[in-house]
């Protein structure tokens, strides 16, 4: 694995994989390609992230959103062109992967090199409002308790790039609307740059700085989104960009109304 | 009969409220599932332990116990464990009962109550033939728990070599593969002319009826860990071995336990087949030697005896499994 590291910097240019680019960015990506066989699925793709920024992406499935993540999450080896990171990554996944078989302190403080693992995990537990839990197996978790105990891993580990893939998409409305409130509450006070990922306009625009359409392995548009939080959905100007992405998405306004 | 389930659903609703401590919570659909399986005292055991919430739905209380929610598992067990028994009384029964009529004739199968005496006699007194069951017993459980720890132990890290190197399973599985299928029996004679006729075969024989099955369990369990928490483990930057011990092992455990348990009876076949040639003592050295003699009523209590040393040895084994993954039981059972 490790030759197709250099292999990316090496193709790259400046910025290296997992090391600081130059500017402000907290990710900086250059030229990403990623080929599935004849499929390319990431095609000389470019995307800075500020530090402290919410990027939410929206894509239909299959228009490389995961490959994205993946590949600055460290996963994805396979790609060519340049990825830097400024700091460490974190991520949720769209499936809490909590470990069975290991309590949910346990699962916060994985890995962890800190000075005391455990009491900074039982930190991030109350944090996410899951100190009650910290002894359960994570079996016994609600769909709700189990991403936010996964939540909780991730800030832990005080990122400057906190991935987010897809983690809202399995919860019932009333939880969703509950972690979106939380995720905005950790990332206000920690400021890690988040790249969500997600198929969910209104997710996107409740919480991001920034909305990217992902089409066909590029972005295919990119707009900012000035509305203060709490955001009312109703907002003239939120109203306006969510009848642009859906048509950016390939959804007809009719069909909407 | 239209008033008995009103009745005790009131009965038992009532004292289960202050339970549902975190009312809020959903009640857990498993719950459902633990009241309706026969396993129920595992879990019975570890509500409490883990305290937590039982949570008032009507499904499962309706059938509930008359006093509170709670003590209606361990009453729903002892209802089950007596109903083993009144099936086990009732077969022991009928069996004697087709011997006393002469329908089983004591040549082909003798009464229990003959069972019952012939061991009795071979536990008070020692026969110059025989010895006495019990240290019969003694030196068989000897010869099976050296066989059975060795085995599992060498499989257990004969399983975590081929597991986790792609070069020691294409060095060392064909050749655990190929042993695997060599019949016991017919190791046997080259084992006594390797090793004489001590114990050493004995306990080898026993080792390799342990081994394979652990083997094959483990390495599969191994193999089988959900790749997506080895991704989480990459991401959480853990080293490998960290990978190993924290996510790889423990999660290879669930099918270790399976492999432990068919280790278990499998050892104790190769221990009847290991006592059967030049052995002077043991389960198996006795029921050759009744055979010999057409003592059908000491067979049958060596093969009682291995019967219950079997569920003896597998209950020990599902304790210990309850146990270890209480993480998977607590929610599964």
């Amino acid at each position: 694995m490790a030759p197709r590291v250099r292999a990316v910097t090496a193709s790259g240019g400046s910025a290296s994989f997992n090391g600081a680019p130059a500017s402000q960015a907290a990710a900086s990506v250059r030229r990403l390609t990623r080929r599935f066989g004849d499929r390319v699925v990431l095609d000389d793709l470019d995307l800075d992230i500020r530090r402290g920024e919410f990027v939410a992406m929206i894509g239909r499935s299959g228009s490389g959103k995961s490959t994205l993540l993946r590949a600055l999450a460290g996963l994805d080896r396979d790609v060519t062109g340049s990825l830097g990171v400024a700091g460490p990554v974190a991520v949720a996944f769209q499936e809490p992967r909590l470990v069975p078989w290991q309590r949910v302190l346990a699962n916060v403080a994985l890995g962890l090199r800190a000075p005391e693992p455990a009491r900074a995990a039982a930190a991030a537990l109350d944090e996410v409002g899951l100190t009650e839990r910290a002894a359960a197996w994570p079996l016994t978790l609600s769909g709700g308790e189990a991403q936010r105990a996964s939540l909780a891993r991730a800030l832990v580990r005080s990122p400057s790039l906190l991935l987010l893939d897809e983690p809202f998409s399995a919860l019932d409305a009333l939880t969703r609307i509950t972690m979106h409130r939380l995720v905005l509450t950790l990332w206000e006070r920690h400021r890690p740059a988040v790249l969500l990922v997600t198929h969910d306009v209104d997710e996107a625009l409740e919480l991001a700085d920034r909305v990217l359409v992902l089409r066909d392995g590029r972005i295919a548009h990119s707009s900012a989104i000035s509305v203060p939080r709490p955001r009312d959905r109703d907002h003239p100007s939120l109203t306006a960009l969510r009848l642009r992405l859906l048509t950016e998405l390939g959804v007809p306004a009719e069909a909407t109304a | 009969m239209g008033l008995t389930p009103l009745h005790r659903r009131k009965e038992v609703f009532v004292p289960a409220q202050p339970q549902s401590r975190q009312g809020t919570r959903e009640a857990p659909a498993w719950r459902v599932d633990a009241a309706g399986s026969p396993a129920a005292p595992g879990a019975a055991a570890l509500v409490p332990v883990a305290g937590a919430p039982v949570a008032p739905t009507a499904g499962y209380q309706a059938y509930g116990a008359t006093t509170a929610g709670t003590r209606r598992f361990p009453r729903r067990a002892f209802r089950g464990n007596w109903l083993r028994l009144v099936s086990l009384v009732a077969f022991i029964g009928l069996w004697q009962l087709l011997s006393s009529t002469g329908v089983l004739p004591p040549g082909k199968l003798v009464s229990p109550a003959t069972i019952a005496h012939t061991a009795y006699n071979l536990v008070v007194t020692s026969s110059p033939t025989y010895g006495t069951l019990q240290g019969s017993l003694l030196i068989s459980a000897e010869r099976w728990a050296i066989g059975l720890s060795l085995g599992v132990t060498i499989a257990v890290l004969l399983a975590i070599v081929t597991g986790l190197s792609r070069v020691a399973e294409a060095t060392l599985d064909p050749i655990v593969q190929a042993l695997r299928s060599i019949p016991l029996l017919g190791v046997l004679p080259l084992f006594i002319v390797w090793f004489g006729i001590g114990e050493l075969p004995k306990d080898l024989i026993v080792l390799l009826g342990a081994l394979f099955p652990m083997y094959v369990n483990t390495f599969a369990g191994i193999r089988g860990v959900d790749p997506k928490l080895r991704e989480l483990g990459q991401v959480l930057g853990l080293s490998r071995r960290e990978l190993v011990t924290r996510i790889v092992l423990p999660g290879a455990l669930p099918m270790a336990f399976s492999g432990l348990r068919l280790s278990v009876v499998s050892s104790l076949l190769a221990l009847v087949v290991g006592e059967q040639i030049n052995a002077n003592a043991g389960l198996g050295f006795m029921i050759t030697t009744a055979q010999q003699f057409l003592e059908n009523n000491i067979i049958m209590v060596c093969l009682i005896v291995y019967a219950i040393l079997g569920l003896l040895a597998d209950g020990a084994v599902r304790a210990l499994e309850r146990k270890t993954l209480a993480w998977r039981h607590e929610f599964v059972q």
